[in-house]
């Protein structure tokens, strides 16, 4: 059975040791030009090694809450502290995700992974990573396309090459926000359980904001459901499907009882 | 009878129709183009053999192309009218140049910095709504009856485009790639110069497009108003002297200093913005 615990203010999940890699305590945020309430106060602890999901209805405060946990906005009050250091800004130990690909036309893959690396240490650093990018795309089932442009790849293999990127400077916390939303649903199942078998290889500690129930389902030890604006957590949900998970798994009773738990919390959410 | 054999014959064994393809896709380019300037040249003689218009101002299609040649080889053995060329095509490239430089660092000082685009680019618009081609004499009273006075107009005509297109495109980078670049701590001059100005250039070359097309009205206007020892000045000449064949040649073979400039854009732009791929209609449109 499922372990369901209930949260008010949302309590990390019992049953999921491991050490606290990304902590966020009271976290809220006002817009004061607009004067939003755009989260309420959140606390969150992203275990190593677990992937967690986010999920909640639009504008209730997903994008601010990861721009927060990206270092690319201040919260207005609480804590956000990332291997035992606040998080002040962009750091290279965490790894990000987007929608689009958003590789660039004039650099070969290879060129696009190195990137992070070019920014922060320069070309020098970038040229003595190409092994370990190499490493990567074989990682990613991308082997063999390292001098190819992007406009060469599929959104799919763009994805990949978008993971490759991401892991470059080795971040001890992943943050995804959508990554497959854009793919056709065949490949998004697809390139999902690829995810999985990449985070479970390198033992990221994983943290995606999804708009799909069953994805959120499918991917996560921990899913953290959201009330609309302002934003705060309802119900922390611990999915206790064994691993590696398997798309069918969608067809569990199980599977099926925790996707209509979450989808109740939206629904009651829509109609408020 | 079989139940299959049934179905096989209730039907049709081939419904293949002939898709219906208009005769211009068929035609290949050149051959559109070669048609075309052959009905206008008829017309043209038609034109002129009925004398709808005074022989005076408008030459014969066969005069002119008679005219061609005489000029043709005028400049071809290095004679004065090969002289009058040189001299337009360094006003041509000269102002060019300031042109880009200009427009250039005025553009990424507009598009990159808000002081530029608060203060600056207001007084630009203004600028670029002022007819241009009257700052002419004053070129020429600041700088004499030489080139620089027409360097001078023709930067001064081509440069805005320039802006704009550089401006536009340090505007191009979307929001995701913003956001990438500040999850990798970049730099406000690296996410220039690795961001912003790559994705820009299809916009910059647009720019410079439109430049090298204004560049060269700007100096044979110079060369009209001001005088001197160019391609203008031939023009001027042959047009005081009701030589119409000779301006409509004059006008042709100036034609092919604008588009001698236009191409070196348009394959500097394929070699450096290799990964941005025009349609042909576009290209053309950017002008």
């Amino acid at each position: 059975m499922a372990v369901l615990s209930m949260a008010g203010e949302a309590v990390a999940p019992v049953g999921l040791m491991g050490r606290p890699v990304y902590e966020l305590r009271g976290v809220s945020k006002t817009f004061a030009k607009r004067n939003v309430r755009a989260l309420d106060k959140v606390d969150l602890a992203l275990r190593e090694g677990t992937f967690s999901s986010i999920i909640g209805p639009s504008g209730c405060g997903k994008s601010t809450l990861l721009k927060i946990m990206a270092g690319l906005q201040p919260p207005s009050s609480g804590s956000v502290v990332l291997e035992g250091k606040p998080v002040m800004g962009p750091r290279r130990d965490i790894g990000m995700m987007f929608q689009q690909a958003t590789l660039f036309p004039w650099r070969t893959t290879l060129e696009n992974i190195v990137l992070p690396i070019e920014i922060r240490d320069g070309k020098a650093a970038a040229r003595a990573k190409h092994d370990q990018a190499r490493q990567l795309l074989d990682l990613v089932g991308l082997q063999g396309f390292e001098n190819v442009y992007p406009s060469e790849l599929s959104g799919g293999m763009a994805q990949r090459a978008a993971i490759c990127r991401m892991l470059i400077t080795e971040p001890a916390v992943l943050l995804l926000d959508e990554p497959f939303s854009a793919l056709d649903e065949l490949s998004r199942d697809f390139m999902n359980m690829e995810l999985q078998r990449i985070c479970l290889e390198r033992n990221a500690t994983t943290f995606l904001v999804t708009h799909s129930i069953p994805e959120a389902v499918i991917l996560s030890d921990v899913v953290y459901v959201m009330s609309p604006r302002p934003g705060r957590f309802i119900e922390a949900i611990t999915v206790d499907l064994p691993r590696p998970r398997t798309l069918d798994m969608m067809t569990d009773p199980r599977f099926g009882g925790l996707v209509h738990r979450i989808r109740s919390h939206l629904d009651k959410g829509a109609f408020q | 009878m079989t139940q299959a054999q049934v179905l096989a014959s209730a039907i049709p064994e081939q419904t293949v129709w002939a898709e219906r393809v208009s005769w211009i896709d068929r035609v290949p380019r050149w051959l559109s183009m070669l048609a075309l300037l052959i009905g206008f040249l008829i017309v043209w003689q038609i034109v002129y053999l009925i004398e709808l218009v005074s022989p005076i101002i408008l030459p014969s299609p066969l005069e002119t192309i008679e005219d061609l040649f005489v000029v043709g080889r005028n400049l071809l053995t290095g004679d004065y009218m090969l002289m009058a060329l040189w001299i337009t095509t360094q006003e041509v490239l000269l102002g060019f140049v300031i042109a880009v430089v200009l427009g250039f660092g005025l553009g990424v000082l507009v598009g990159e910095t808000a002081f530029g685009e608060k203060a600056v680019m207001p007084y630009l618009v203004a600028i670029n709504t002022m007819p241009k081609v009257a700052f002419a004499p004053l070129f020429v009273s600041w700088l004499g009856f030489g080139i620089a006075s027409k360097v001078a107009l023709a930067a001064f005509i081509a440069f805005f485009p320039v802006i704009v297109g550089t401006a536009a495109g340090l505007h191009a980078a979307d929001q995701n790639a913003r956001m990438l670049f500040k999850t990798m701590g970049a730099s406000r001059w690296q996410t220039l110069v690795q961001l912003k100005l790559p994705i820009g250039m299809p916009h910059f070359f647009s720019g410079l497009k439109n430049a090298a097309v204004l560049v060269v009205v700007g100096a044979v206007v110079g060369e009209f108003l001001g005088g001197g020892k160019g391609f203008g000045e031939l023009i001027r000449v042959a047009a005081a002297q009701l030589n119409t064949p000779r301006v409509f040649s004059l006008i042709i073979y100036l034609s092919l200093l604008g588009l001698a400039t236009f191409w070196i854009v348009a394959w500097a732009q394929r070699r450096f913005v290799f990964w941005h791929k025009e349609s042909v209609t576009e290209e053309t449109l950017a002008q």
